[in-house]
């Protein structure tokens, strides 16, 4: 979570300097949204820490929980952008599961010479999965198709033809090592690793001290490089607010929140050093993540698509091609359920004709719990990827405490709607 | 002598950290016209959501007195029961139902839940009777006009049996006629003995039909006039807290060269492409200049500039735009805007913002690259951007940061204003720039135009108040039946002018 270095939370800043503790409260308030969600997730960890006995914050159950929900996050920001923009993609598991039977075809049976190699395959299965996002998103955008029913529609045909294109029930295997590092690798140790302290064995052949901790340095490395860009930038956003003369958050209240946020991704840092290292899914993601969050808050294609889900019409009417949005926004997400669908394939090692299955879903509730709203307009890509979380820990925690699988679908049926309620109550108290 | 049916007393509604109302009182006697008025914001609407129930008893300080009874109304059903019915400013009608069954919706006539249609379209057509609509019950609501639609909303007032019937500025999107017919309607129902509050910001309605006048001004009670004593000054007076001695602001015209013209413009209707709209129309507009399009309802002034601004309505459109001097493609909004062209809607919920978001956001829409480098958005100079709009045209909210949805219509309208000023057209269409505001914001609007012209904007104003062109215009247009029926300057104009030329028009066209 190192790589959130999104800008100091703007909302609840008032103009007037002499102001300070009101606006830390009302700081506070308006983004308790926010903060909730973050405190939900910490809370949720804590609980199933506590339940498994330690088990999940172990180093290599935090490397297979990125690994089994990196495809979920990932989809999710497509995701976020598709809702925002007041729209829905239900075929996002059946994109993910294709494009994941056609990259293992790729590499395993066709006779493609050159072009069965992974990285060559990823790139033509990412531009088809763009490609599946504009035919989708054309219907939406310029023929005004409703997207639940044109995804619905493409829900049913992508996994038909994923299911065609692996010959029935059978599945297509394995695939190379190369292209499984995409989930199950790590990056590589550049600077080499270092044992932290050297134990000291007795003459019985017992360790007196040290425990012998072997750490990846280069993820150490990029944790603490992560965590002092993250609180140089917050600094910078501070700066600039102060120069044009508006009041920032109260410094206290900064300090802290960096100072937490920090804490949090260096410990998680540590736990993957000294294991394999920060896993190649995860680095993907986090850039992925930074990438989204900079394109929603910063960049102006961000900020139509709010305008766009909050107010179609008057988008349009204030210059804004609204359909050619909504089409980027669909081919935005083709792409993301196509990498979805190589994470999925690189994990399992094959194609298999129920990947992805029902995974839409999951990537649907993740945006939920993560605050959008179904009406369009309101969403924010922290909040996905932290509902994203929110139901990874759910299901690994559940899986390592034994909770049949049914009920694991009760808990977080009841978890995606506890979520909306305290979302839309805390709306009506505002 | 009459009674008192009303009586609501020290009336106090607090929101988190707003006094919308505080001990506010208004006594209404049985059978008479009483009107309500007070700037956008004031809280007549709050007043009026308190006295039916729509914020619970228990919620509010104070007391309601109807017909003897102290009330504690606990939703509109207890206020409904008693006979007290407000129609919202808003119509609360479902547009794909009939009217028969929007009269009697959640209050069918039906023996064990199966309804029994003849009986409801027998009332119904009774109840249509009495308020003057002749309309098949069976018709459906979205193939009405807005005028019906409220006739609608009124019978089913009627419907429930209505003693104090609540119009919350019930002539706002109606034209002149269908206003006329209204207060018709509601002096006739005086006459029946039908109590009636009205809310209004059109000053001439409330001198022609009410009997007594309440004022209230930011959240308090100034005065309650008799019939004798209400004038449109005195009320202005109350209702601003300063006399307003001039409603329209001066200006210098400095009138320059034509910047836009537009020839021969004819526009075709969406779906009935046979039916065309606008009938070639060719209009100019200088530098410096504010042109008034005057017309009643349904004259096509807003399917005009619409179809002008990026064929945003109609098809088959044909015509040619000029721009200092030279012809333009206006074919897409984009297009329009790009080539200095602006157009502020008249219907600024709808088309005109966001109203989920700030009013930061809202007012940097329509020009996001003059906040941005290669696409990304200067955080900071759009916080400018928008904190120097909110003062120059005085936006009154606690920031930049309050949602639009939030704002009351003046300042909503000042939002929407701000961001096609941002814009920096040369070109400015306003489309009924005042509908639905206050006196105060009214003039603050006049202002900017004022300035606007001053700066050498050419401006177009479409309005359906021809007060407002006569006193803010340099020359009119009067339109009629999507032509151009009468062309003059506003030195020589007057309403009676006005009439005849869109009267002429008519007969013209038939």
């Amino acid at each position: 979570m190192s790589t959130e270095s999104g800008p100091v939370p703007k909302s609840g800043v008032a103009e007037d300097v002499q102001q300070g503790p009101r606006i830390a409260v009302s700081a506070l308030v308006t983004n308790l949204r926010e903060y909730g969600l973050i405190l939900a997730l910490i809370a949720i960890m804590v609980f199933f820490q506590y339940t498994t006995s330690g088990t999940l914050f172990k180093p290599v159950n935090l490397s297979n929980l990125v690994q089994q929900n990196s495809f979920i996050i990932v989809m999710a920001l497509g995701m976020l952008l598709v809702i925002v923009s007041g729209h829905i993609d239900l075929s996002v598991g059946s994109v993910a599961g294709f494009i994941g039977a056609l990259a293992a075809m790729m590499m395993v049976i066709w006779p493609l010479g050159p072009f069965s190699n992974p990285l060559v395959v990823s790139i033509i299965c990412l531009v088809v999965g763009g490609a599946i996002g504009a035919a989708q998103g054309y219907w939406i955008a310029y023929h005004r198709i409703p997207s639940f029913i044109v995804t619905l529609a493409g829900m049913l045909i992508f996994r038909g033809i994923c299911q065609a294109l692996l010959g029935g029930g059978s599945s297509v295997g394995p695939l190379p090592v190369g292209f499984k590092a995409l989930s199950s690798g790590f990056i590589p140790d550049v600077i080499g690793s270092l044992t932290l302290i050297p134990p000291v064995v007795n003459a019985a052949g017992k360790t007196i001290v040290g425990s012998g901790l072997t750490l990846h340095m280069t993820t150490i490395v990029i944790g603490i490089v992560a965590v002092l860009a993250y609180a140089y930038f917050g600094l910078r956003a501070r700066r600039s607010r102060e120069r044009h003369g508006y009041q920032a958050e109260p410094f206290s209240l900064f300090v802290v929140k960096t100072l937490v946020t920090s804490a949090l991704a260096l410990f998680l840092v540590y736990q993957f050093a000294t294991y394999r290292g920060l896993p190649i899914v995860l680095v993907v993601m986090g850039v992925l993540i930074a990438l989204f969050v900079f394109v929603t808050k910063r960049m102006t294609v961000g900020r139509r698509i709010y305008a766009m889900g909050g107010n179609a019409k008057a988008a349009q009417l204030s210059g804004i091609k609204t359909e050619r949005l909504t089409l980027m926004v669909f081919i935005n997400m083709g792409v993301l359920s196509a990498l979805g669908g190589l994470i999925i394939a690189a994990r399992l090692g094959q194609a298999v004709p129920a990947a992805g299955l029902g995974s839409e879903l999951d990537v649907i509730a993740a945006v939920f719990i993560g605050g959008a709203s179904a009406m369009g307009g309101v969403g924010q890509v922290i909040g996905a990827v932290v509902g994203g979380f929110i139901m990874g820990v759910m299901n690994n925690g559940m899986s390592i405490m034994g909770v049949n699988v049914d009920w694991q679908q009760v808990v977080k049926g009841l978890v995606l709607l506890g979520a909306v309620i305290f979302d839309v109550y805390n709306k009506n108290k505002a | 002598m009459a009674s008192t049916i009303l009586e609501m007393r020290d009336i106090t509604k607090t929101f988190p950290g707003v006094k919308a109302l505080s001990n506010v009182n208004l006594s209404v006697e049985e059978g008479e016209i009483h009107a309500v008025v007070g700037e956008n914001g004031a809280g007549k609407s709050t007043l009026m959501k308190v006295l039916s129930g729509v914020y619970p008893a228990g919620t509010y300080d104070g007391e309601i007195v109807y017909r003897g009874d102290e009330c504690h109304f606990k939703g509109i059903h207890d206020s409904e029961r008693r006979g007290i019915v407000i129609i919202h400013q808003e119509l609360a009608l479902v547009p794909m139902l009939s009217i028969a069954e929007n009269i009697f919706l959640g209050n069918e006539h039906a023996s064990y839940g199966i309804i029994d249609w003849n009986a409801n379209e027998t009332r119904t057509s009774a109840l249509l009777k009495k308020v003057g609509l002749r309309e098949d019950p069976k018709t459906l609501i979205t193939n009405i006009g807005v005028g019906k639609q409220q006739l609608v909303e009124i019978a089913k007032a009627l419907s429930k049996e209505v003693q104090l019937l609540i119009l919350d500025e019930p002539t706002a999107s109606l034209s002149e006629k269908d206003s006329q017919a209204l207060l018709d309607l509601l002096l006739e129902f005086k006459r029946q003995g039908i109590t009636s509050i009205l809310i209004s910001h059109k000053l001439n309605e409330i001198n022609r039909v009410a009997d007594k006048v309440t004022i209230i001004r930011d959240g308090r009670t100034i005065e309650t006039l008799a019939k004798k004593d209400i004038s449109e000054d005195r009320i202005i007076t109350s209702m601003v807290g300063r006399s307003l001695d001039d409603r329209y602001p001066s200006r210098e015209p400095d009138i320059g060269e034509v910047v836009l013209q537009v020839k021969n413009w004819s526009v075709y209707h969406p779906i009935h492409a046979e039916r065309q709209v606008i009938k070639g129309i060719d209009i100019d507009v200088r530098k410096g200049e504010v042109v008034g399009i005057a017309g009643l309802m349904g004259a096509g002034r807003t399917e005009f500039a619409m179809s002008l601004f990026g064929r945003s309505y109609g098809r088959h459109i044909t015509g040619e735009v000029l721009l200092n001097g030279k012809p333009i493609d206006v074919s897409s909004v984009s297009k329009a805007v790009e080539h200095g062209i602006a157009y502020v809607t008249e219907d600024r919920k709808t088309y005109g913002l966001n109203l989920i978001d700030h009013i930061k956001h809202n007012i940097t829409l329509a020009n996001l690259p003059g906040v941005s480098r290669h696409s990304v958005i200067d955080d900071m100079r759009e916080l400018a951007v928008a904190n120097d709009y909110k003062a120059k045209t005085n936006i009154r909210s606690s920031s930049v940061y309050q949602m639009t949805g939030n704002l009351s219509g003046g300042n909503q309208q000042k939002v929407v204003l701000s961001k096609w000023l941002f814009a920096n057209p040369e070109v400015l269409i306003l489309d009924e720039p005042t509908r639905g505001i206050d006196v105060g914001a009214k003039y603050e609007i006049y202002t900017i135009i004022a300035r606007l012209a001053a700066e050498g904007k050419a401006i177009i104003v479409i309005s359906s108040e021809m007060p407002e062109l006569l006193g803010i215009t340099d020359r009119i247009y009067v339109m009629n039946e999507g032509r151009i029926v009468g062309e003059m300057a506003a030195s020589d104009a007057s309403q009676e002018k006005i009439m005849r030329a869109i009267v002429r028009g008519e007969g013209k066209a038939s």
